[in-house]
């Protein structure tokens, strides 16, 4: 980091202006039970900012972005935390392009279960509902031909996995212990990962082939002294994804093959969405989706919650100018019929700059459920500028 | 080469238009707007800010600032990107789409938060762009494939003479019956637009003003607002800034170039 700052203290800030924008919020949690554990607490407060920083030169073929990332949490220590989520220098070239830095990257098609998903890391202790990601370190060379996209990565540098901590909720007993992560590979976090995707879209079928080969993102967590300690494998990990979207049904799937030292298994997500325009004469949308997820693991895999699993969900669109929506979903196990959680997000815009977002998610009593006693509502403020 | 054919194209246009008694109102209607047609083609590529201000029917208003690349494209659709700066919240979400006349257009959206781009069901044709009274189909390029015309004769507009244009859309899950267009005989271009739902009902109308002419050929309104009878909502969109013949080609519309789009 100390590094890099000369470098873009550097930068030639003539060219065109430095364009600021970011977000800054507050963000409640209440639960409905007492906590679990002694530590624990029955409510959490957060505030959260995020600046991103951009500057172009060179007729916009070089671009540099910065967005740092910070949240302070009123009890839990291991969720206050700061990232860096994008640090990164793009050029773009005629028919290539490289970035460079610390970046985010998304792959797949699925709402629920992200298998092929693997370059950032998830930053589990955040807020749940964004599917937030850690930067990671990368060179990224995208070669744009007419029979597709290949993207070809370097990946220097591992991030772990965030996760809460002793007083934070929604965690395993004991709290998982991040101070401690064991690696596989020698070189631990420094192990350097590649990455090769290929994707294209064929009218109506956008298809993606990916493979990865580097420290797997998903710890196996390992009982030590009476501690929960993450150990992070070496792994390869073939995916494909593909989306076909037929007028208003978008049928999506997603397929892995992963090996490491002890085991290869093979896990698949598909399901459609179906999309009512126009609900009742209005300007309303209703999408329904239904998801299916299979892992031939099957419930051996602690953290693998989709074993044999079916996501159904509801997404209200009222297309107005407030942007109001509401989303229920809900997950079934199909092996523990006991086990299943729901979950209800609306949010809407006030005036120009406000976001307020409700969250509600429930998780059913079962012994397979580590969540049972973790029930909440969710309310955050977002002011964006 | 562009330009003769282009020329040879008008003077069909202007064989046909001062409709000929042989002409059934069907074979007028598609003169009419075969002419407008050809008077906006080569028109290459363009970059323009818009500004587009909602307003409800209390008149509270509230207003999305949005830029658009365009790029014509020989014998399909045009392709478009947009990118959106307001509200905050969205800003850097940007929607790439290829039309097709026919054919359901292709459509991507992406996300920068979660650096997602997702394909998206066109079927939205009739869905509001943006909570405002513009519906998707409204802003997509236009075609003279996706209608079928009937000339319904010839009115005054302002001081320019009109001819009135029935046109009923072609392709699927549009939200009109019918749209009746006004078009001056001097330029062709557009002056109002009603547009009728699927009961058949007056729903809304569009209409330009403050038309600017571009490379001494193209005209664009500066100026454009819609109304729905039916809601006494309305929404005013404000073209700045127009260019044209600014380098951009088909590798400035993929997804690569969405997922870096500002």
């Amino acid at each position: 980091m100390k590094k890099l700052l000369p470098l873009i203290v550097c930068l030639p800030l003539s060219a065109s202006a430095l364009e600021i924008n970011g977000n800054l919020g507050i963000s409640s949690l209440i639960y409905q039970h007492a906590p679990q554990y002694s530590e624990q607490h029955r409510s959490q407060t957060s505030a959260f900012a995020e600046l991103d920083l951009y500057h172009s030169w060179n007729d916009e073929r070089d671009s540099l972005r910065f967005k740092p990332y910070v949240r302070l949490d009123q009890h839990d220590s291991a969720r206050t935390h700061a990232d860096i989520r994008e640090l990164l220098w793009i050029h773009v070239a005629d028919d290539w392009e490289l970035r460079t830095g610390i970046g985010k990257v998304f792959w797949g098609v699925n709402e629920a279960n992200h298998l092929v998903d693997i370059i950032n890391q998830d930053d589990l202790v955040d807020d749940m509902s964004d599917d937030p990601k850690l930067g990671q370190p990368m060179i990224n060379l995208s070669l744009v031909r007419d029979w597709g996209t290949v993207d070809l990565f370097v990946l220097p540098g591992f991030r772990e996995r965030t996760y809460a901590g002793e007083q934070g909720r929604l965690r395993p007993n004991p709290a998982i212990d991040t101070d401690n992560a064991s690696f596989e590979s020698h070189a631990k976090e420094k192990h350097v990962d590649f990455a090769l995707r290929w994707s294209h879209s064929f009218d109506e079928y956008d298809l993606g082939l990916s493979y990865f080969n580097g420290t797997g993102r998903d710890p196996r967590l390992q009982q030590k002294n009476g501690k929960l300690i993450p150990h992070y494998e070496q792994i390869q990990q073939l995916g494909f994804d593909a989306q076909a979207t037929l007028d208003e049904w978008l049928w999506k799937f997603e397929a892995i093959y992963r090996k490491d030292a002890q085991e290869s298994f093979a896990a698949a997500s598909g399901g459609f969405e179906y999309t009512f325009v126009g609900l009742f004469d209005s300007s309303a949308d209703l999408g329904w989706l239904m998801e299916y997820s299979w892992d031939d693991r099957g419930t051996a895999q602690q953290q693998n919650i989709f074993q044999n699993d079916v996501m159904i969900g509801w997404r209200l669109a009222m297309n107005d100018a407030e942007s109001s929506e509401l989303l229920l979903g809900m997950v079934q196990d199909l092996d523990d019929t006991d086990s299943r959680s729901l979950q209800l997000e609306a949010s809407r815009r006030f005036g120009d700059n406000i976001k307020l977002n409700l969250e509600w998610r429930w998780f059913s009593d079962s012994p397979s459920q580590l969540l049972a006693e973790d029930d909440h509502v969710q309310l955050s403020l977002t002011y964006y500028y | 080469m562009l330009k003769s054919s282009l020329t040879l194209f008008s003077l069909v246009g202007l064989l046909y238009v001062p409709l000929s008694h042989a002409a059934t109102p069907e074979e007028q209607g598609l003169a009419i707007a075969t002419e407008q047609k050809a008077r906006d083609t080569g028109w290459g590529n363009s970059q323009v800010e818009l500004v587009m201000t909602l307003r409800n029917k209390a008149g509270k208003e509230s207003v999305r600032n949005i830029r658009l690349k365009n790029l014509e494209i020989d014998g399909d659709g045009d392709k478009s990107m947009s990118i959106f700066d307001r509200p905050r919240d969205v800003k850097g979400t940007a929607f790439l789409s290829f039309s097709h006349p026919l054919g359901n257009d292709d459509q991507w959206l992406y996300l920068p938060a979660l650096k997602r781009v997702k394909r998206i069901s066109s079927k939205n044709k009739s869905g509001p762009f943006m909570g405002s009274e513009f519906a998707y189909e409204d802003l997509s390029s236009f075609e003279v494939e996706k209608y079928s015309y009937k000339a319904l004769g010839e009115e005054a507009c302002g001081k320019l003479t009109c001819y009135k244009l029935e046109s009923l859309p072609q392709y699927k899950h549009s939200g009109y019956t019918k749209m009746v267009s006004w078009i001056d005989t001097e330029a062709y271009r557009v002056h109002k637009t009603e547009f009728y739902d699927r009961k058949g009902s007056l729903l809304k109308t569009l209409s330009f003003s403050n038309y600017q002419q571009y490379l001494d050929k193209f005209w664009r309104a500066d100026k454009s607002e819609m109304i729905n009878h039916q809601t006494g909502k309305s929404t005013r969109l404000d073209w700045n800034n127009y260019q044209f013949n600014t380098g951009l080609t088909e590798k400035d519309f993929n997804k690569n170039a969405l997922k870096r789009a500002r």
